[in-house]
């Protein structure tokens, strides 16, 4: 019955419901199909309106802007580490170390977190360069030429080496100082020990490594 | 979720946390909570870098974990909470109104921290008051203190779950992750601490009192054994609490335009004695007795006993609503009606969305838009001929705005037979507004709008990079220079290293980024409105 203007061509466009139920009359031109997605930034019509001033405005402004900037400062800002340089060079050792992608930089309550979250702390102190070197050579006598030996032997993977050094650490139980000497440790990479540098009064001329060479 | 609420966590989380931990969050958001290791291959990012970025969003509590029946570790983000960040500068400043400067920096502290001990926040929050305060003058503790106790009293901030008490047993092993909890009443219960000091300066220019500072310094943050007497107890901002208050001051404020300053401050009087007894989604405070209305009048205003009765009956009277009577003892009992949802008989004009929809209507689409929506919301279901009669609009013009209305969602078409076999030529079709649809589509939009804005902002201070860093330079030289004493002479040279038109192009930019900033700021208002709507609509039985 109703079926009679099924076919195309008859009476073109047309619905299953009575378009002039909503509006559209016998005739009118219906607007052109559309061929392209609608613009990115289409034509405004009318200007938007002000935005409401105030001293309350202005203060959550300047809030808001003051918050983004100390965020920036935080711990919590997550930064990535320095890329890893394609060369080692010799300044290498001489710059301040980079933020290390492994170390956490404020020291969050770990009895409230996940155990496999754990990682180790970076402790943020001032002038530790200087004030650790004396320390140091002090403290650590055979441990440290043990694990300098081995350190040594797997210098090539210094990754791993790292890895291992702060596993073994880990097992160990951490004290401050054998902490801080991990980090100075895997920070420095060069191929002297900081602490046998320098003052040569302190050590004889049998270094552990040179024996091979002859002395004169 | 949308993908306009992902796109706009994610830029939240990349702006105030960095890539990495917007990696993480986009990762657990858009695929759901999962565990450690499916997190590091998902991302692609060192597992050391996953961890730390967990470490932020749990401590921010932006993501959740729970430990799975077979003991792996799940980890969840929480959407919603990651929206809030853009009302941070709206907690912090009301707090300032409320509990002043102490109150409004304990609150920042505390966002930006995520949550913190309360000595450690009192001490920040004293250490900041005294940078500002004259030379020589110190922030005392106690003031601090007391206002962290008011905030804690009135339940803007709480407690947080804490780690249970574990009993001693060598034989199990401690689980994954502990399980936090607190209950209700402990929630606001503020530790007896006796916190004195004062706060301290950073000293820049007095070298006797740095090295002094520093060694103390030193010894503060090089991990001393001391552990604080509140070890444990941590403390965050209570962001509900806060929404109850804009939507008290919504209510306020609708009945101060609707009657006068006086009865607005009567229900403000209602609503400040109900703030901690009300239920969060109940409909109606508490019953209040006249008595107790009247004694807890603010200090300044004079009214009598008698006077305010009469108040207390014309908002009752009210069509509106605003105030029910609930009984006789004590001179007559009081509540406030706080529910708002479509099925309220009372609509404070600020707290439904119709004041948005229109708004959206008019800005877009032009006055008469806006004039047959209106018709639509006072009428329910209009035919196109009614439509085109009762808004004096010509028939072309309003048919082509219905459509526009139709294919925005704004408004919808209900059919009604008047056959059984919905023939259409004997049916009718109503134009309706459904509210809760339109609602949705335009919190949809504001959150694609704020996303937009965002990534405007960015992009502007992007272009400007080269520029911002060379007068970030120059301000540093001045600043330096300055503190040497330099003549003015030599300072002037510095400033003209910034050109004229470079200067021009600086000042633009601070503008935009002005404007947008307060923009985004103006959207989540109408996010909070609309949010606060659709959640009370569908909470409702």
């Amino acid at each position: 019955l109703s079926m009679a203007g099924r076919g195309r061509g008859r009476g073109r466009g047309q619905m299953t419901f009575n378009v002039e139920a909503v509006g559209i009359g016998k005739g009118d031109a219906l607007p052109p199909p559309t061929l392209q997605p609608s613009p990115l930034f289409p034509a405004l019509e009318r200007r938007a309106a002000p935005l409401p001033g105030g001293e309350e405005g202005e203060y959550m402004l300047a809030l808001k802007q003051e918050l983004r900037r100390a965020m920036r400062g935080l711990p919590y800002f997550v930064k990535p580490g320095a890329p890893r340089r394609d060369i080692e060079r010799y300044s290498d050792k001489y710059q301040l170390s980079s933020p290390v992608d492994s170390a956490i930089d404020w020291n969050p309550d770990w009895r409230r977190l996940p155990r496999e979250l754990k990682i180790r702390v970076r402790r943020l102190r001032k002038g530790r360069t200087t004030s650790l070197v004396p320390k140091k050579y002090v403290a650590l006598d055979k441990e440290e030429t043990i694990k300098k030996l081995e350190s040594l032997e797997k210098k090539e993977e210094e990754v791993t080496s790292e890895e291992e050094e702060e596993k073994e650490e880990e097992e160990e139980g951490k004290e401050e100082e054998e902490e801080e000497y991990d980090e100075e440790e895997h920070e420095e990479e060069t191929d002297y020990v900081l602490s046998y540098f320098d003052n040569g009064e302190s050590f004889g001329p049998d270094s552990d490594d040179n024996g091979d060479e002859a002395v004169y | 979720m949308t993908q306009a609420e992902l796109r706009l966590c994610s830029l939240l989380l990349q702006e105030h946390f960095g890539e990495i931990v917007e990696k993480v969050g986009n990762s657990l958001l858009r695929t759901g909570p999962r565990p450690l290791r499916l997190l590091v291959g998902d991302t692609g990012l060192l597992p050391d870098q996953v961890k730390k970025a967990l470490c932020v969003l749990i401590q921010h509590n932006l993501v959740r974990y729970e430990v799975q029946p077979r003991g792996s570790v799940e980890y969840e983000a929480q959407s919603e909470r990651i929206l809030r960040i853009l009302r941070y500068p709206r907690y912090i400043y009301t707090a300032k109104t409320l509990y002043g400067d102490p109150g409004e920096l304990l609150v920042e502290e505390l966002l930006l921290h995520g949550h913190l001990p309360m000595s450690c926040a009192v001490a920040r929050v004293a250490d900041r008051l005294t940078e500002t305060m004259e030379e020589g003058k110190t922030m005392d503790y106690t003031e601090v203190s007391s206002t962290f106790v008011r905030l804690a009293d009135t339940h803007f901030i709480q407690r947080c779950p804490i780690v249970p008490e574990s009993p001693q047993s060598t034989k199990a092993p401690p689980p994954p992750a502990p399980a936090l909890a607190i209950d209700e009443k402990d929630m606001y219960v503020v530790p007896r601490l006796s916190l004195v000091g004062k706060g301290k300066r950073r000293h820049s220019c007095n070298e006797e009192e740095e090295g002094e500072h520093k060694a103390k310094r030193q010894k503060q943050e090089g991990g001393t054994s001391e552990t604080p007497p509140d070890d444990g107890i941590y403390w965050q901002v209570n962001l509900e609490r806060f929404h109850q208050h804009f939507r008290d001051q919504a209510l306020v404020n609708a009945v101060a335009s609707r009657m006068d300053q006086t009865s607005s401050e009567v229900v403000r009087t209602m609503l400040r004695m109900s703030e901690v007894t009300t239920a969060s989604g109940a409909s109606h405070t508490q019953p209040l007795s006249s008595n107790e209305i009247f004694r807890s009048l603010p200090a300044g205003y004079n009214i009598g006993k008698q006077v305010l009765d009469q108040y207390l009956a014309l908002l009752a009277d009210d069509p509106l609503e605003f105030v029910g009577k609930s009984g006789d003892s004590g001179g007559g009992t009081y509540t406030v009606k706080v529910t708002w949802g479509p099925g309220a008989s009372w609509a404070p004009r600020s707290l439904f969305p119709h004041p948005s929809l229109i708004l959206l209507l008019l800005h877009r689409f032009g006055s008469r838009c806006a004039r047959i929506f209106r018709l639509l919301l006072r009428k329910k279901h209009l035919e196109q001929k009614q439509v085109e009669d009762f808004a004096m609009i010509p028939a072309k013009e309003a048919k082509d705005m219905l459509y526009r209305m139709l294919s925005e969602n704004l408004v919808s078409l209900q059919e009604i037979p008047k056959t059984p076999d919905h023939a259409p030529s004997r049916t009718f079709y109503l134009y309706t507004v459904n509210v809760m649809a339109a609602a949705r589509m335009l919190l949809h939009r504001c959150y694609k709008s704020v996303a937009n804005l965002m990534e405007r902002r960015q992009h502007e201070m992007q272009e400007n990079k080269r520029l911002l860093d060379k007068s970030q330079r120059v301000e540093a030289i001045l600043a330096s220079m300055q503190a040497t004493g330099a003549e003015a002479a030599q300072l002037h040279e510095v400033e003209e290293m910034i050109t004229g038109p470079e200067r021009q192009q600086l000042e633009t930019l601070k503008r935009n980024v002005n404007k947008i900033d307060a923009s985004e700021n103006q959207v989540d208002e109408t996010i909070f409105v609309l949010e606060s709507f659709i959640e009370s609509t569908t909470k409702r039985p």
